[in-house]
């Protein structure tokens, strides 16, 4: 076991894969936020209590989300390589690990925003379109400001589930602070690396949550 | 002016609306009430187009709703207001964009909509508490907002769905008396759905009993009291109380509140003959007062209070024990 010292182990391994892993976080959020959120409305809107139920459309969507959910990120990544290559032109490097990461949060995301949508009372809904608001106002007028607060709290956990996933995608040719943890870590016999990486994850994971939680209240 | 006629509504194999026939005048205040599974609650939705209808006809104004579609159909919504049981409200905006949220899916501009909505705030009493989130408004003070939001849009018909019905006493009376305001300054149609009996005596013109998706009876909501039809002594409960089993029992139903106040020492003064206090009860309308008194008269005696009854003009019937 080669003995780093604090210097190296701060500056040459922890802080380009903590600056990798906040970048596949940032990315594959902002891109599986985009596409859950769309995802939660169609779900939503088709829904049984919807904005215009519609059995067989929700019911595919529904297969769908859980056929993803259902895989271990890992498997998923593997299995939709040929798909990541064809996109993205190769399989390792955090770009490339944006696709799986992204395939993997979307379902995870539509359905937390879903759930905040379902929260919203029937009354509302209906009480919107009483005044005559179309379904798309009651989406944005009615439905996000209502939920904003749950859609935080929602988001803030997928954030968190995607720097988890990004750990997984490391071990993938990914890079980040899930490879370092491995490599110069664990399969190097480094417990000091090891742990020290852990311990970023956690505080990572902490300032996310304070974070998410700060904005939660502002907005409550 | 409202007119529904032979209105049907299926839910799968249940018939929800049968043959439903009302009409509803401008400026009415329109009591629907019945138990909860009556119907009355979707009936009122049909209205709005909230939910179809599969036979009959709602006229409004002339139009027929069945025949209107997206646009035109919410053209129609924003003229009929509806408010709620439970005020549906977003909790976490002001009073002020809680109101606002109609005016801005109409693209009414900003200073009109600052002008209508205060002057709303206005009328429903509740200026000092423009800018405080909903969620920290009591009951009576949601359901001002929703009446507030229902009636952003200047409606001419406002539809409430047990709209008092989550509120304690005190404050049902408040918002019914700022209902009846409503419909006195603005010459609002007013429809209420309730399981309340208050409600209708306090604020309607007319009403409709439903039973079972039926209209068991509608009309003038004093002639209703007066006449006691099956449907209402359904609702409503045969007599709370016992009927002596001796002697025969006769109920009178007196609208004049002076010939009411009178009634018991003009029939002692002039039949002189005995008679027991059953029950008595006065119930307070819109425009007057009525009284009802069980009494229980001896065999002999009973046909001279019929014949007095019928002197006096008076509205009687013979009640049987059950």
């Amino acid at each position: 076991m080669v003995d780093y010292s604090w210097n190296v182990i701060i500056f040459q391994i922890i802080f380009p894969s903590m600056g990798v892993t906040l970048l596949m976080v940032l990315c594959a959020t902002v891109l599986a936020c985009l596409l859950g959120f769309c995802l939660a409305i169609a779900l939503f809107w088709v829904g049984k209590h919807g904005l215009s139920p519609n059995e067989k459309c929700y019911a595919t969507l529904n297969i769908v989300v859980s056929f993803i959910r259902s895989f271990p990120f890992i498997i998923l990544a593997i299995s939709i390589l040929p798909i990541t290559r064809f996109i993205t032109g190769s399989v390792i490097g955090w770009e490339s690990a944006l696709f799986p990461l992204t395939v993997a949060a979307t379902p995870f995301m539509g359905r937390i925003f879903e759930n905040c949508f379902k929260e919203v009372s029937l009354d509302l809904i209906d009480a919107a379109r009483s005044f005559g608001a179309t379904n798309l106002q009651i989406v944005f007028k009615i439905l996000i400001p209502a939920t904003l607060p749950s859609i935080v709290n929602g988001g803030v956990l997928s954030v968190i589930q995607i720097l988890s996933l990004t750990t997984i995608a490391g071990t993938l040719g990914a890079g980040g602070i899930g490879a370092s943890a491995l490599i110069y870590g664990y399969q190097s016999f480094n417990d000091k690396i090891m742990y020290t990486l852990v311990i970023v994850l956690f505080v990572l994971v902490l300032a996310i949550q304070l974070l998410g939680d700060y904005v939660y209240k502002r907005i409550k | 002016m409202i007119t529904i006629e032979n209105l049907h509504k299926r839910y799968h194999d249940t018939e929800v609306l049968n043959s439903i026939n009302i009409t509803i005048d401008d400026g009415d205040i329109y009591g629907l009430i019945g138990r909860s599974g009556a119907g009355k609650s979707t009936l009122l939705r049909c209205i709005n187009g909230l939910e179809t209808f599969q036979g009959g006809s709602i006229v409004i104004d002339g139009v027929d709703i069945a025949t209107l579609h997206d646009k035109s159909l919410r053209e129609l919504r924003k003229n009929i207001g509806m408010i709620f049981q439970g005020f549906s409200l977003i909790d976490r905006k002001t009073v002020y964009e809680n109101i606002a949220i109609p005016l801005e899916c109409w693209h009414i501009p900003k200073p009109e909509q600052k002008e209508r909505i205060e002057k709303l705030l206005k009328i429903v009493g509740l200026e000092s508490k423009r800018d405080q989130k909903a969620r920290d408004l009591s009951g009576g003070q949601k359901q001002r907002v929703a009446i507030a939001r229902a009636m952003v849009m200047n409606p001419k018909i406002l539809l409430c769905d047990e709209a008092t019905s989550a509120l304690d006493p005190k404050t049902t009376d408040e918002i019914l008396e700022l209902l009846l305001e409503l419909n006195k300054e603005y010459g609002i149609t007013i429809i209420m759905v309730t399981h309340q009996m208050s409600v209708i005596h306090r604020m309607c013109t007319k009403m409709s009993i439903l039973e079972n998706g039926h209209c068991m009876v509608s009309g003038d909501v004093k002639e209703v009291f007066l006449e006691q039809p099956q449907a209402l002594q359904n609702l409503v409960g045969i007599l709370e109380c016992n009927l002596p089993e001796t002697g025969i029992n006769i109920e009178v139903l007196i609208t004049d509140e002076a010939v009411g106040q009178q009634f018991h020492s003009d029939l002692s003064l002039s039949l002189k003959k005995p008679y027991k206090l059953i029950n008595s009860s006065l119930t307070h309308y819109r425009e007057g007062v009525l009284s009802a008194f069980v009494i229980n008269v001896s065999q002999e005696d009973y046909q001279d209070f019929l014949d007095y009854f019928d002197a006096n003009h008076l509205n009687y019937k013979r009640i049987e024990r059950e």
